[in-house]
């Protein structure tokens, strides 16, 4: 919102005051072509892609629609639609809670496994330029394809787990498990990508740094915990807003498994069986608002906090 | 559709196969002349048929079956040396310029089959066909927009509830003028599942396919296994079978769907085909109503014989364990035969049996495959290619591919079926009343975000009293406009 709100602040100061103020006469016509040019053009963007169609849906998620015709035949209900996913869409609670234990997941476990990978990686140990290629593989992979190598995987009948251990599990099936299965999946993948992202933090960080913690006879936990992690902070930043957006747009590999049914329900999935071709327009938009606040309570909150710090 | 106009069929085909063929090689006036047909401007070499996009899938297709091109080629050489001549009058006339098609037949086997449909159809009026293939679950999640958008003029789409729901928003052009060339050609149950709720045609039926229980009849011969009339000898035949260490049914309901055909025949040989479309298509009926749930216990008075972690399972590893003789039965469309191995053809079905001897067996569910002219479809040209598709010899040709379907137009000769595929034509036209299959036939939006996960639940905990509830809520909130 900042955005939009701020785009006439800037302009006005430099037309005003034009006959009062000599710094701001400094500024030829073409610099002013240049900001307006340089700040209402992202503006324009912003405001088309991104605030056009959230505020669109908003309002949407208060309609019946079936997304044919003028928007004359928009029927307006109220909060019916929320009503209505809160009270009886027997899938909702369950999709919020998968969602949940999805952030848990890659929040506790596979983000700092991650950065455990980057920490060791950074240390130059032999064979690391292999290593970090083998863990960054699965981040380069087309989605279809992760979904075809889980799927041969966990493939109850004819996959690889269930072929060595013998077992009969149903991976992909049994509802009590196929979240856990989604997940390993996930965590593939998502473990990759932290990892090079702290990697290349780990980088940037001032070698003087660790010297300076090494002659003061600091551990390499100590240094990596008073002194590097701190120093990393951007990045820290980076990588929990990434963690909470991975977790609450999961959506591909659970659409590949079953499209999010049967125990894999996630809001994002049920945000798209209910547009597309059922054309609940409505019904998806108050969906895509819900999952829209809880994706921004833990990251402006966080944020906040942050930038907080660093104010002191 | 009746048995006895089936056989009529049988001996009328040859004569009217020779109709086509004389009406296409002479030129000379045809019985199912189109309206628009005004004299024949006899124009012009034919343009070369295909586009960039489509040439691979032609030549692939060639290369499949560069045997079957000969054979198929009877319509298409005979409709090539039609392009030369010019008679005052054709069945097809030679319009030039082109048509675009915007096609769901992603699959390798359709998609090379319709090329060879256009093909014929480029052959016999010089107008070549833009196809625009796109991906069949994607063109089936983004119909609304693809409708409103800029869609191509004519384009593949199912017949039933799926089709009325666009002609209600007014997204398609009717072409009542175009079938009454050729309405003498289909069977009441196709008219009107091609006509929408203000009486107009809007869809062309190309192709059907049954639903049924399939099984091997090698299997059934070597254990003695009779075919069942009625749901009781149905399960008697099933703890038979798991007694002889056979999965009695295959089960494989992973995509939400395939549990949907085991529901839509339980409820018609419970229910009836009447009360059956006015629950899901309408929602005249409740959800909450015993009725339903009988269908519900009826159900799961199968589930000891059904194989289990269904919902892990795809359709196709379903069909693979009826293929390795593992399974006794499977419930699906005909299309499981795409899963045998090429020239296996120990494969037969029987029709889902009778529950009620009230009710009788003569609903079948049999989902039409076919054509709408988009809002965009309004040129001569895209009337000129729906008048072909309803063709016996379009028809045909694409079944020379795909062998998984029948014709739609009951004209069409069934000499070259495969057994199976006879048999798929007996038991459609045996049928009082045609389902289209549930996510066909009732509303997109209730389908597959409601009723797929109510499905599922229920095949897990078997409770039929909150599927039902469950399903009855949701309704409530769907069907009100």
């Amino acid at each position: 919102m900042t955005a939009t709100q701020q785009t006439p602040v800037p302009q006005a100061p430099i037309e005003k005051p034009l006959a009062k103020n000599r710094r701001v006469r400094r500024l030829t016509t073409k610099d002013r072509v240049v900001i307006s040019l340089m700040i209402g053009i992202p503006t324009l963007i912003e405001a088309v892609l991104v605030w056009f169609p959230a505020i669109g849906s908003i309002i949407l998620s208060f309609a019946k629609w079936n997304g044919v015709g003028s928007f004359g035949k928009i029927e307006w209900i109220g909060t019916t639609n929320y009503a209505n996913v809160f009270g009886i869409d027997p899938n909702f609670w369950p999709a919020v809670r998968h969602n949940l234990i999805w952030l848990a997941f890659l929040a506790f476990i596979a983000s700092p496994a991650g950065i455990f990978l980057a920490v060791l990686l950074d240390r130059e140990l032999p064979g690391s330029k292999i290593m970090q290629s083998i863990f960054f593989l699965p981040v380069m992979f087309s989605l279809a394809l992760v979904g075809v190598i889980w799927q041969l995987i966990f493939s109850p009948d004819q996959g690889l787990i269930n072929g060595v251990l013998g077992t009969k599990i149903d991976w992909f099936g049994n509802p009590n498990i196929n979240l856990w299965a989604a997940l390993i999946a996930a965590s593939w993948k998502h473990i990759g990508y932290i990892m090079v992202l702290y990697l290349a933090g780990l980088k940037g960080v001032d070698p003087s740094l660790r010297e300076a913690a090494a002659i003061d006879g600091a551990t390499s936990r100590q240094t990596f915990f008073r002194v590097v992690f701190p120093a990393m902070k951007p990045i820290n930043i980076v990588i929990v807003v990434i963690t909470v957006i991975e977790a609450l747009r999961a959506f591909d590999i659970v659409f590949i498994i079953n499209k999010g049914t049967n125990g894999l329900q996630l809001l994002a999935t049920m945000i798209y069986t209910n547009s597309g071709a059922a054309a609940r327009v409505g019904y998806a938009s108050a969906l895509a608002v819900i999952l829209l606040v809880i994706a921004l309570v833990p990251i402006i909150s966080y944020l906040t906090q942050a930038f907080k710090e660093d104010k002191r | 559709m009746t048995g006895s106009d089936f056989g009529a069929l049988l001996g009328k085909t040859g004569m009217n196969r020779r109709t086509m063929l004389r009406v296409l090689g002479a030129g000379a006036a045809s019985a199912a002349a189109v309206p628009l047909l005004a004299a024949c401007t006899g124009t012009s070499a034919a343009t070369t048929s295909t586009t960039s996009s489509t040439t691979s899938a032609a030549t692939s297709a060639a290369a499949t079956s560069s045997s079957s091109v000969a054979t198929s080629g009877a319509a298409s050489s005979v409709a090539s040396s039609a392009v030369g001549s010019s008679s005052a009058s054709s069945s097809i006339k030679q319009l030039g310029g082109t048509v675009s098609f915007g096609s769901n037949q992603s699959d390798a086997v359709p998609k090379a089959a319709y090329q060879d449909v256009f093909d014929a159809f480029t052959k016999a009026s010089t107008t070549s066909v833009k196809v625009n293939t796109i991906d069949h679950n994607s063109f089936q999640e983004n119909i609304n927009n693809y409708l409103q958008g800029s869609p191509d003029e004519v384009l593949t789409w199912f017949a039933g509830n799926r089709m009325q729901f666009f002609a209600a928003q007014g997204l398609l052009t009717p072409i009542d003028d175009v079938w009454s060339g050729f309405q003498d050609q289909y069977s009441d149950a196709f008219i009107k599942a091609s006509t929408a709720a203000d009486g107009k045609k809007y869809f062309v039926p190309f192709d059907n396919y049954p639903w049924a229980i399939f099984y091997r009849p090698s299997v059934f011969k070597a254990k003695g296994y009779v075919v069942p009339k009625t749901l009781d000898e149905l399960k008697t035949l099933s703890a038979k079978m798991l007694k002889d260490g056979l999965t009695p049914i295959a089960f494989g309901d992973k995509d939400g769907w395939p549990a949907m055909g085991t529901f839509d025949y339980l409820n018609q040989r419970i229910n009836g085909y009447q009360f059956h479309m006015d629950l899901v298509a309408t929602h005249k009926e409740s959800w909450t109503d015993p009725k339903v749930k009988t269908v519900f216990d009826t159900w799961k008075g199968l589930f000891p014989y059904l194989q289990t972690g269904a919902l892990g399972r795809t359709w196709q590893e379903a069909a693979l364990s009826l293929v390795k003789k593992e399974a006794g039965m499977y419930v699906l469309g005909s299309f499981v035969a795409q899963q045998f191995p090429k020239g296996d053809t120990d494969i037969d079905f029987f029709a889902f049996p009778e529950v009620d001897s009230n009710i009788g067996m003569d609903a079948v569910e049999a989902p039409i495959d076919g054509f709408l002219l988009s809002s965009k479809g309004t040129s001569e040209q895209s009337r000129l290619l729906m008048t072909f598709l309803a063709s016996p010899e379009a028809q045909l040709t694409y079944l020379k591919k795909d062998s998984s379907v029948v014709a739609a137009n009951k004209t069409a000769s069934t000499a070259n079926y495969t057994p199976l595929q006879k048999r798929s034509a007996e038991l459609i036209g045996s049928a009082k009343t045609i389902s289209q299959f549930l996510d066909r036939d009732s509303r997109p939006d209730f389908a597959s975000p409601v009723v797929i996960p109510a499905l599922q639940q229920f095949l897990k905990d078997g409770d039929s009293d909150s599927v039902t509830k469950s399903l009855e809520a949701q309704a409530k909130t769907i069907f009100t406009s």
